[in-house]
């Protein structure tokens, strides 16, 4: 291919359906017939359902339904999980029984004619509980740590010590120990939770916000007792999910059941607030990081204990002190992972999970021990980079973490900094500059994909995959058409329904890898089907050929070293006018996975200012270099980077859930009250990538981006608020109040 | 949100009569339609005064008159408002979002209701929405309650901004009932709450806010508004600070100085305008002052740092005031 | 606008907080009360009562019967189908459902259809003109001004706004000016850069 598609700049495919308001998100699949339902959440945070006085609402205007646990069906509930469910426990059984398990959780629902008269109603509704007191509080008492069950526990997830990390820290010369604080988050993406169902005898429809839509079909399917097959998942347009989406949560299963009672399509849209009850949250960790230290600064030992929060009834686990076992050269290194099970929601998967909350722990550690040591913290990074993964003993399959810091450390400028704490100012102000190491491992699943050559030249290209945000309308686009050959404008690549080719999730960075694999696959497929058609034609130039005896060039078909024009998809295809139609699943080698160790690695660096009078903090630059391998649209890539960046500031200096101990209500379930980072908050930020082949991870060489551009960054704020200020602060979010008297 | 009818009224006259016989006034909705939906509020009529002759921004020889319906965006972006009184404008940006300033009257704004999240939450206790109902932030979460002017029945902060400003600027309110009008200074609009937090101002039932007078002086020009907060935009205060200084010969003349974020009402500060007066305008004069705006403050759990906080907002407002040219 | 005291009820018999812990016997001392307010409580169930109303949408006009509680922004997505403008939070603190009405950007969410009768509304679904982008659509594909793309008709909308209002001057007064719309994406950068170029399109 002369101009290569993979590696071009090029702007959305879907940028003007989202600009003109035509791209359509769950909630926007209005219904013929329509009504609508609307949750009653529970208020008490633990207890039981005494009595519900649904007999006064039902005759209320408009309401042609009031489910509870009383009324509802009782629905099989069959087994399945998936690999985005937690492997110990099972999934909140909606309307089921009287059990209040936590606060929010659903215990009505009210279906009526208009949105206004279903609310109306739904607040009317009287619920009678049994309450008892919950525990929310990890911290608390009476909380009890559990290690959890084998079952769930992956490698990534596994309490993990090579040498003797508590002896080899105890008697370092130089040591940390400290307790690093992450507050619970929550996803808040700008989309609500919504689902339209209609049904059509045994079959049904969902047009739902999910980020795996074969799952919802399959789990939807289990839940219903029906044939996968009679379930359908429509989502062309995810409103941004950042992980919230990747289960199948309690609002898809009532709105199929309510759809279903009362023999109409219904549409269920979740309030703001209840967005902070049934959807998942990034758990609220609280960990233990000790480093020893040679006086040069060598590792001599690590300890990472970590614990996070889950529910009662599932055990949530995520890659807390993962990557404290390959991210630095340490003969001498421990991780522990527990779990608190409180009267909460379960947790489930955010943005970066478990990698982004333990390197907030793990760098700030590192931030701590370069100024015991009085050596300059990319210094220490470089002291202590591995030639290999030294918990697996096998080479990383690339790893460009010091060239990471060296173009990080030009852009920035951080050999302007002066390394004593509260030694910058600008003005008034306290000039702080602090760095961290990102990082995320370059995951790889099974993914299908369907390709489709039709006689108008398109070609057709589909996946059960989504777009939450990242571009995987565009970068989808772009390798089909690089490796069919055509300009994609003739690729018509289409995503978000489950009766497409199966794919995995659309989290932890995969997605490029995996489903990009596959639509190569079967890109490669199509080709050569296309060609043997070719040569079997007696109408055609290549009529006889050996198709070894033949080559594709920018989507045209010759013999090998021959001028001729060639002949395109369409010249063959609209011979019969039957498309050519390819199907291929791609996954990798396990032997690949058995010799390398595959991360993505990256170097953030962040500059604060903070008004020593009033404590405010503000960010003022923050620049990250990231080794991903290839690079697929570098104009996409930049935005991910950039929005991850900007969510790190959001995790730095904003994010928190805050519940009420008595009764377990998350506060500020509110849009106002849970800060995000605005547009005033944004200051100068850079992305950078540097030059990485990685012959290894997957045929297109791309390690995925999604998560490592939220990891870091956090750190690297903390890191440099330290530096302005000297005050250390072990707990995120930082606020005013942290560095008021600083 | 219950169901309501919706009156429009085509003199002021019809719309007093209708609020005095207990309909409820809109004008820009923004904090009252969200409270209606929540359920906090529940009106069974509404009065719509958006055509009503409330609007608009004069100037009457030294004071800038402010129609009760002039918009915060209108009133924020008025040439004379900024010549006169660039502390109303400076204040009116901070607040909200500019479509919420948009929207909002400057009436609704000096009305608008407490931000505590258990005041919006019908299963919580709240003495102000559900009298005798207690106070679940007193115990509860309270980072962002009030230090100042708190009661044992309730300790929500009341929230504008402009409010702040147009108390430090002794600006009076002209209001109309149905037994005529009357006028009084902005800050005694707004009630303690005692033991009837759910009584929020003085207003006679079924009055009417007409318009707001601030008068200009030397200290107009020497004024400044300074919003803590840890977003930089579209957040509540945490603490603000507005100040106006007359400074003659060198010498603090008169300071007025209200604080926002940290009472249950927008709150001026006698006690540290007098100790600024007749001082020079520098650091140790403001540090000094500012020490006894927490004079009898009872900080909760939660917002202890607001004591800290607080004088430390009011000198860095002060100095940005003096440094005013 | 206001609790008007003459419709609020006479403070109840005040409970201290030991009295109300009792009263809910135990534990959950949040919920004194059932969980309705006094003014919620004391008003009847009406039947819903329809307005009738004219409303110009994005240069059509439209006459509509609608509930008085519905907002501009329910009456776009359900009654009309407009489903471009986006309901975020439904609380005024998003900026994801902003609409121009008679020219000025509001929150649609926060808007009553019921008091706007007679107005000129413009949506995102009114921008594109005989198939060609409006300047600002065109920057924000360009610049990368989204990702997702749920927040991005609030956005546009609200940058039309800024643009008119003479708050686009520069990428600092774009910040300020366009705070009211929050992109969980993070796509802050791209929006600026958008609607700064747009502005200096037009």
């Amino acid at each position: 291919m002369s101009v290569s598609l993979i590696g071009r700049p090029m702007t959305r495919v879907d940028g003007r359906a989202k600009v003109t308001g035509a791209a359509r998100y769950a909630a926007d699949f209005n219904q013929p017939g329509q009504l609508y339902a609307v949750i009653v959440s529970a208020t008490v945070g633990l207890g039981r359902v005494t009595d519900v006085a649904a007999a006064e609402v039902e005759r209320a205007p408009g309401v042609v339904a009031v489910l509870t646990h009383r009324n509802a069906q009782k629905l099989p509930y069959l087994p399945h999980k998936a690999g985005i469910d937690p492997a110990v426990g099972e999934r909140l059984h909606v309307l089921q029984d009287d059990n209040v398990r936590f606060y929010g959780q659903p215990v009505a629902l009210v279906v009526a004619d208009t949105l206004d008269h279903a609310e109306r109603a739904a607040a009317a509704l009287r619920i009678t509980y049994e309450s008892r007191q919950p525990l929310v509080d990890p911290t608390d008492q009476r909380a009890e740590k559990i290690v959890p069950e084998a079952a769930n526990r992956t490698r990534a997830l596994a309490d993990r010590s090579r040498g003797d990390a508590d002896t080899a820290v105890a008697r370092a010369a130089v040591r940390v120990d400290e307790t690093y604080d992450m507050a619970r988050e929550n996803h808040n993406p700008m989309e609500p939770h919504a689902t339209v169902a209609a049904w059509n005898g045994d079959r049904l429809t969902l047009w739902s916000k999910s980020q795996y839509l074969v799952n919802e079909q399959a789990e939807i399917a289990a839940i219903f007792g029906l044939p996968a097959e009679n379930v359908e998942v429509i989502c062309p347009f995810i409103g941004g999910a950042f992980g919230t989406s990747l289960r199948t949560w309690p609002h898809v299963t009532l709105a199929a059941l309510a759809a279903r009672h009362v023999g109409r399509p219904v549409k269920l849209v979740l309030t703001r607030k209840q967005m902070f009850f049934t959807t998942g949250h990034r758990p609220r960790t609280r960990q233990r990081v000790a480093l020893g230290a040679t006086p040069e600064g060598r590792l001599t030992g690590i300890i990472h204990e970590g614990m996070g929060e889950t529910s009662r009834y599932e055990q949530f686990m995520e890659a807390l002190t993962n990557v404290t076992d390959y991210l630095y050269s340490c003969p001498n290194v421990r991780t522990q992972y527990r779990l608190t099970q409180l009267d909460t929601g379960t947790p489930n998967h955010m943005r970066g999970p478990g990698e982004a909350s333990g390197i907030f722990a793990l760098e700030s550690a590192m931030d701590e021990l370069s100024y015991k040591l009085g050596i300059d913290p990319i210094e220490l990074r470089r002291r202590n980079e591995p030639q290999m993964d030294e918990a697996e003993n096998k080479p990383f399959s690339s790893r460009s973490l010091m060239q990471c810091y060296e173009l990080g450390s030009e852009r920035f400028g951080w050999a302007r900094r002066t390394p004593e704490p509260r030694s910058m100012r600008d003005g008034r102000l306290l000039i702080g500059m602090g760095a961290a190491t990102a990082t995320y491992p370059a995951f790889h699943a099974p993914a299908s994909a369907r390709v489709r050559l039709l006689a108008d030249g398109i070609a057709e290209v589909e996946a059960a995959a989504s777009d939450m945000g990242p571009g995987t309308y565009t970068s989808m686009t772009q390798v089909a058409a690089e490796f069919l050959g055509l300009p994609p404008e003739q690729v018509r690549f289409r995503l978000g329904r489950s009766d497409y080719p199966q794919t995995p999730s659309h989290g932890g960075s995969w997605t490029m890898a995996s489903v990009g694999s596959a639509i190569r696959a079967a890109c490669v497929e199509a080709q050569a089907q296309a060609a043997r058609r070719a040569v079997a034609d007696a109408n055609l130039p290549v009529f006889g050929a050996s198709v070894n005896d033949l080559e594709w060039s920018e989507g045209r078909l010759r013999r090998r070293g021959e001028a001729a024009t060639g002949l395109s998809y369409q010249d063959i295809v609209a011979r019969t006018g039957v498309p050519v139609e390819a199907e291929r699943s791609a996954e990798r080698a396990s032997e690949v996975a058995e010799r390398y160790s595959m991360h993505s690695f990256g170097a953030v660096f962040a500059e604060v200012a903070i008004d020593p009078d009033v404590g405010t903090i503000r960010v003022r630059r923050i620049v990250g270099a990231y080794g991903i391998g290839r690079v697929v649209n570098p104009l996409l890539a930049r935005s991910q980077c950039t929005g991850g960046m900007i969510g790190g500031i959001g995790m730095a200096l904003m994010e928190r859930t805050v519940l009420d101990p008595r009764d377990g209500r998350p506060v500020n379930a509110h849009m106002a009250d849970y800060l995000m980072p605005v547009n005033l908050d944004i200051p100068k930020l850079e992305a950078f990538f540097v030059d990485e082949v990685d012959p290894h991870v997957n045929p297109l060489g791309v390690k995925g981006l999604g998560e490592i551009a939220l990891v870091g960054t956090a750190p690297a704020i903390a890191n440099a608020v330290f530096h302005a200020t000297g005050r250390r602060v072990r707990a995120l979010p930082i606020h005013i109040e942290d560095v008021l008297t600083a | 949100m219950f169901p309501f009818v919706l009156e429009k009224p085509q003199s002021t006259e019809d719309a007093i009569a209708a609020a005095a016989s207990g309909a409820r006034y809109i004008a820009g909705g923004t904090t009252l339609v969200d409270l209606m939906r929540e359920e906090v509020e529940g009106p069974e009529r509404l009065v719509d005064i958006n055509k009503l002759p409330l609007g608009g921004i004069r100037v009457e020889g030294e004071d800038l008159v402010i129609g009760a319906l002039a918009r915060m965006a209108e009133v924020a972006a008025d040439p004379n408002v900024q010549r006169l009184q660039p502390l109303i404008a400076e204040s009116l940006i901070e607040g909200a979002s500019p479509q919420l300033r948009n929207m909002a009257s400057m009436g609704g704004n000096l009305l608008q209701r407490v931000r505590c999240p258990y005041f919006r939450m019908l299963d919580a206790g709240c003495n102000k929405r559900t009298p005798g109902s207690g106070c679940a932030a007193i115990e509860g979460l309270n980072a962002g309650h009030a230090i100042l002017g708190t009661s044992d029945h309730c300790v929500a902060t009341h929230p504008s901004d402009v409010a702040v400003a147009l108390v430090a600027l002794y600006a009076t309110m002209r209001v109309r009932g149905s037994k005529g009008e009357r006028s009084f200074p902005v800050e005694e609009l707004f009630r303690l709450p005692g033991d009837t937090p759910h009584l929020e101002h003085t207003l006679l039932p079924g009055e009417l806010i007409m318009e707001i007078r601030v008068a200009g002086g030397p200290h107009s020009h020497r004024a400044r508004y300074l919003k803590v907060r840890d977003r930089a935009s579209y957040e509540f205060a945490l603490v603000s600070a507005a100040v106006a200084l007359s400074i003659e010969g060198g010498v603090i003349r008169q300071a007025r100085l209200a604080v926002g974020g940290v009472g249950t009402r927008p709150w001026r500060l006698r006690n540290c305008e007098a100790a600024l007066a007749g001082k020079r305008p520098e650091r140790q004069a403001f540090e000094e002052a500012a020490q006894l705006a927490t004079q009898g403050a009872r900080p909760l759990h939660h917002n202890q740092f607001k004591v800290e906080l607080l004088p430390r907002t009011i000198v860095r407002a002060l100095e940005m005031a003096g440094e005013v040219a | 606008m206001t609790e008007n005291p003459s419709e609020s009820h006479p403070p109840g018999p005040i409970m201290s907080r030991r009295e109300t812990l009792q009263a809910t016997a135990g534990a959950v001392a949040l919920a004194a009360l059932p969980p309705l307010s006094a003014t919620a409580t004391s008003a009847p169930a009406l039947d819903t009562n329809t307005v009738t109303l004219t409303m110009t949408v994005n240069g059509r006009a439209q006459t509509l019967s609608v509930d008085p509680r519905q907002s501009i922004l329910d009456v776009l997505r359900e009654t009309l189908n407009l489903t471009g403008t986006k309901k975020g939070c439904n609380q005024g603190a998003c900026g994801a459902c902003t609409v121009l009405v008679d020219g000025r950007r509001i929150v649609s969410c926060l808007t009553l259809a019921s008091m706007h009768d007679g107005a000129q509304i413009e949506t995102i679904e009114g921008l594109e003109k005989d198939g060609v982008l409006h300047p600002l659509q065109e920057a924000f594909v360009e610049h990368e001004g989204l990702q997702c793309g749920f927040c991005t008709p609030g956005q546009i909308m609200s940058g039309l706004g800024c643009i008119a209002e003479g708050h686009a001057g520069s990428p600092e007064e774009i910040q300020f000016w366009m705070s009211g719309n929050i992109c969980r994406c993070g796509a802050y950068p791209g929006i600026v850069a958008a609607v700064a170029d747009a502005a200096g399109r037009t």
